[in-house]
């Protein structure tokens, strides 16, 4: 049980400040991923929190109480590497029960809390073996059982999977969430993966330059982007960013992309965005429109790649100055073919053209 | 005219056999992907068609002609490499007339220059071309290194995963790049990848490598839809193909208890390995299929869901507006007519033995 707060956290390393003013809350039981770039701060973050870093300045508390000062020993975290750091010459039981030697148990107890343990990450079978026997999945189960053993106020991941192939990282994922439901415990996430953060994550905040670009539910943080770095940074493919021109007034106006290739919404969906401003659209992938007959709000053009990936195909197709980038059904149109692209208003997404923040409808 | 063709190529290092038997035959300017795992052959394969390794045993030919007995450098093939390995002293221009400075080729200035601008062009660094290159970035980089095979004007290429050091990002737009300076050069591209959304985004032909040998060759349509055997089926695709053991019987999938259309033959009680891939199951009220939610990735634009029937795990991808819980029990069924049978022991795809 842990409810985790970072207040104005800063960290210099020399003249390089890698957190500049952090500020997060992470409630108790709570999922968070830390999504970002490598540089970008996200690991900095966790080690702070972990008392493996300090901080120049800021406080870190957990229930409570002040932890900023703490050695690591004392703040009954846990802590989870993408390299094992498992002990070669103990057998997975021993490696388990390791973290339970220093604390007041008998020895039924620590059996309990091992065998408990192994059960719920099904690697009870494993119990007798060395690590140098076991896969690499098998591996992360074992060093995560080791981290969960004592029941830790909170578990801290850094890319803990990052380094096990594409199938056995899927499966992985799945495991990690469940075992986390099961537990309840508080849990915080490093990533530099989309993906891992997208389908892990209760809350995922978004970091760059050793600030919090976002934080929000993964659908926010897909759906209402707060700036461009989060709009391009989640989602593949990459959202689709362009500057257009906003002509025409509340009734009707169009979105001009240059060269005479303007698209028509209703005014609406623009009339909350200011004149006289520089305008980034973003639109994502799916909410690019393409048909094969001309109509309202769609404009001609020819499609100029076509990514066939199976079960879904990425069309691009040019509109002025810009290439769009559309998902559609397999087979549905062929490189260098002529089709109407039109956008879902509803999905678009403005951007301020110089902070780069997204321009909200305040509704 | 530059079209490759391996025949019975084998090698060994050691004890280990990295390519054995390989037929290979990529057709003059088409772009050709090989497909397969860490330690598959992908790189042995390339290096043997540049000259950079001798087979054991087989024949290499490039436009007909063998060059079994030819150095590298008399094979005219341009190789991209994952490592950039530019020159960090020189520019950019520095690094593209590299490799026309070389004694053996004598070309003259106007020459040298006029080559560099047209690379530098088509890849877009003409402002960069007097930069260090070191103060580059990783796609730059790249570019300049596919620049500097380029300004030879070989008329086959070979790729060894150039993509896979760069971020996800630009990843993306240099597919699309490789691909149109593919089709504005009309060489030879074999590009070989462990990722399979490079295949079959960017392969007019995918091969599949398995352990030193080529399973099949095929189109991305091919590959996807119409895979030899179960190891093909799900080397593409994400999450990769569900298979199922059950029964075929009377035209029905009957697996432990529920039973599911096919339009497979009718069969009558034969072991079947059933695959299906993930987009075409269909959760439906009704439906024949049972299973329980055991885990949903938001991946924005759709939900993958791993759900339990019975001992098998399957994964589902449905819209990004399903409402679905963990724990729930859902009801699915499938398209009939996008489902595959296997032999479930040796894994061949029944419809094409």
């Amino acid at each position: 049980m842990a409810r985790i707060e970072l207040r104005s956290i800063q960290k210099f390393f020399g003249a390089v400040q890698v957190l500049k003013d952090v500020n997060l809350t992470i409630e108790d039981g709570e999922f968070v991923v830390m999504l970002g770039q490598s540089g970008c701060g996200k690991t900095t973050t966790l080690r702070a929190i972990a008392g493996l870093e300090t901080v120049s300045s800021g406080t870190i508390s957990i229930d409570g109480r002040e932890v900023q000062d703490l050695r690591a020993a004392d703040r009954d975290i846990a802590f989870v590497f993408q390299s094992f750091s498992l002990y070669p010459h103990m057998t997975v039981y021993e490696n388990i029960a390791f973290p339970l030697r220093a604390v007041g148990m008998s020895q039924d107890q620590r059996e309990a809390a091992v065998r408990e343990v192994a059960k719920v990450l099904g690697i009870e079978r494993l119990l007798n073996r060395k690590p140098s026997a076991l896969s690499g999945g098998d591996m992360q189960r074992v060093a995560i059982g080791r981290a969960l053993v004592r029941r830790p106020k909170a578990l801290l991941m850094d890319e803990p999977i990052g380094a096990l192939d594409a199938k056995l990282r899927e499966q992985m994922r799945a495991e990690i969430k469940r075992l986390h439901i099961a537990r309840n415990s508080t849990s915080v996430y490093v990533t530099h993966d989309q993906i891992e953060a997208m389908s892990l994550a209760d809350r995922i905040v978004v970091m760059h330059g050793g600030l919090l670009q976002q934080v929000g539910a993964p659908e926010e943080v897909y759906n209402r982007p707060a700036n461009l770095f989060v709009a391009q940074f989640v989602g593949s493919p990459v959202m689709n960013v362009s500057g257009v021109a906003i002509e025409g007034g509340a009734g009707a106006a169009v979105l001009s992309f240059g060269q005479g290739a303007g698209i028509p919404v209703a005014g609406g969906h623009v009339g909350h965005i200011p004149g006289g401003k520089a305008v980034k659209l973003g639109i994502r992938p799916e909410a690019v429109l393409l048909r094969h007959e001309p109509g309202e709000g769609f404009v001609e053009t020819t499609t100029t790649n076509v990514e066939p990936l199976g079960s879904h195909e990425i069309v691009d197709v040019r509109l002025g100055e810009t290439t769009l980038r559309a998902r559609v059904e397999p087979g549905f149109v062929a490189d260098g073919q002529r089709v109407w692209v039109g956008l879902d208003p509803q999905r678009a997404h403005f951007f301020d053209g110089e902070t780069g923040l997204a321009l909200r409808r305040t509704a | 005219m530059a079209r490759i063709e391996l025949k019975g190529i084998s090698k060994s290092f050691g004890a280990q056999r990295a390519l054995r038997d390989l037929d290979l035959v990529v057709e003059d300017g088409e772009f050709f992907v090989l497909l397969g795992r860490t330690g598959a052959g992908k790189t042995t394969t390339l290096r043997v068609i540049a000259g950079l390794e001798k087979p054991d045993t087989g024949s290499v030919a490039i436009g007909n002609r063998d060059v079994g007995g030819w150095t590298a450098a008399e094979r005219d093939v341009a190789l991209v490499l994952q490592q950039y390995s530019l020159y960090p002293r020189l520019t950019v221009r520095g690094n593209l007339e590299f490799p026309l400075r070389s004694r053996v080729r004598n070309f003259s200035e106007e020459e040298i220059a006029a080559r560099v601008q047209k690379a530098a062009q088509t890849l877009q660094i003409t402002h960069l071309l007097d930069r260090k290159v070191e103060r580059l970035s990783g796609g730059e980089m790249q570019r300049v290194s596919i620049g500097r095979a380029i300004v030879r004007q070989p008329s086959v290429f070979l790729m060894d995963e150039p993509l896979s050091a760069l971020d996800a990002k630009l990843r993306e737009s240099l597919r699309v790049e490789l691909k149109k300076l593919h089709s504005d050069l009309g060489a030879t591209f074999l590009f070989v990848t462990h990722d399979q959304v490079e295949a079959m985004s960017m392969g007019d032909k995918i091969g599949v490598l398995q352990q030193g040998r080529l399973v099949q060759v095929g189109t991305p349509a091919d590959i996807y839809e119409r895979p030899l055997n179960t190891f093909v089926a799900r080397s593409v695709g994400s999450p990769p193909m569900n298979l199922i053991d059950g029964q075929l019987s009377g035209g029905m999938a009957e697996i432990g208890a529920c039973r599911l259309p096919v339009r497979a033959a009718a069969g009558a009680g034969q072991a079947v390995t059933f695959g299906v891939r993930p987009e075409n199951v269909v959760l439906e009220s009704g439906a024949p299929g049972e299973a329980r939610i055991f885990d949903i990735e938001d991946q924005g634009v759709i939900k993958v869901l791993s759900m339990d029937m019975g001992e098998t795990r399957l994964h589902v991808t449905v819209p990004a507006g399903t409402h679905v819980a963990r724990d729930e029990v859902v009801r699915f069924g499938w398209k009939p007519e996008r489902v595959l049978t296997f032999d479930p022991q040796t894994g061949v795809n029944l419809a094409l033995a």
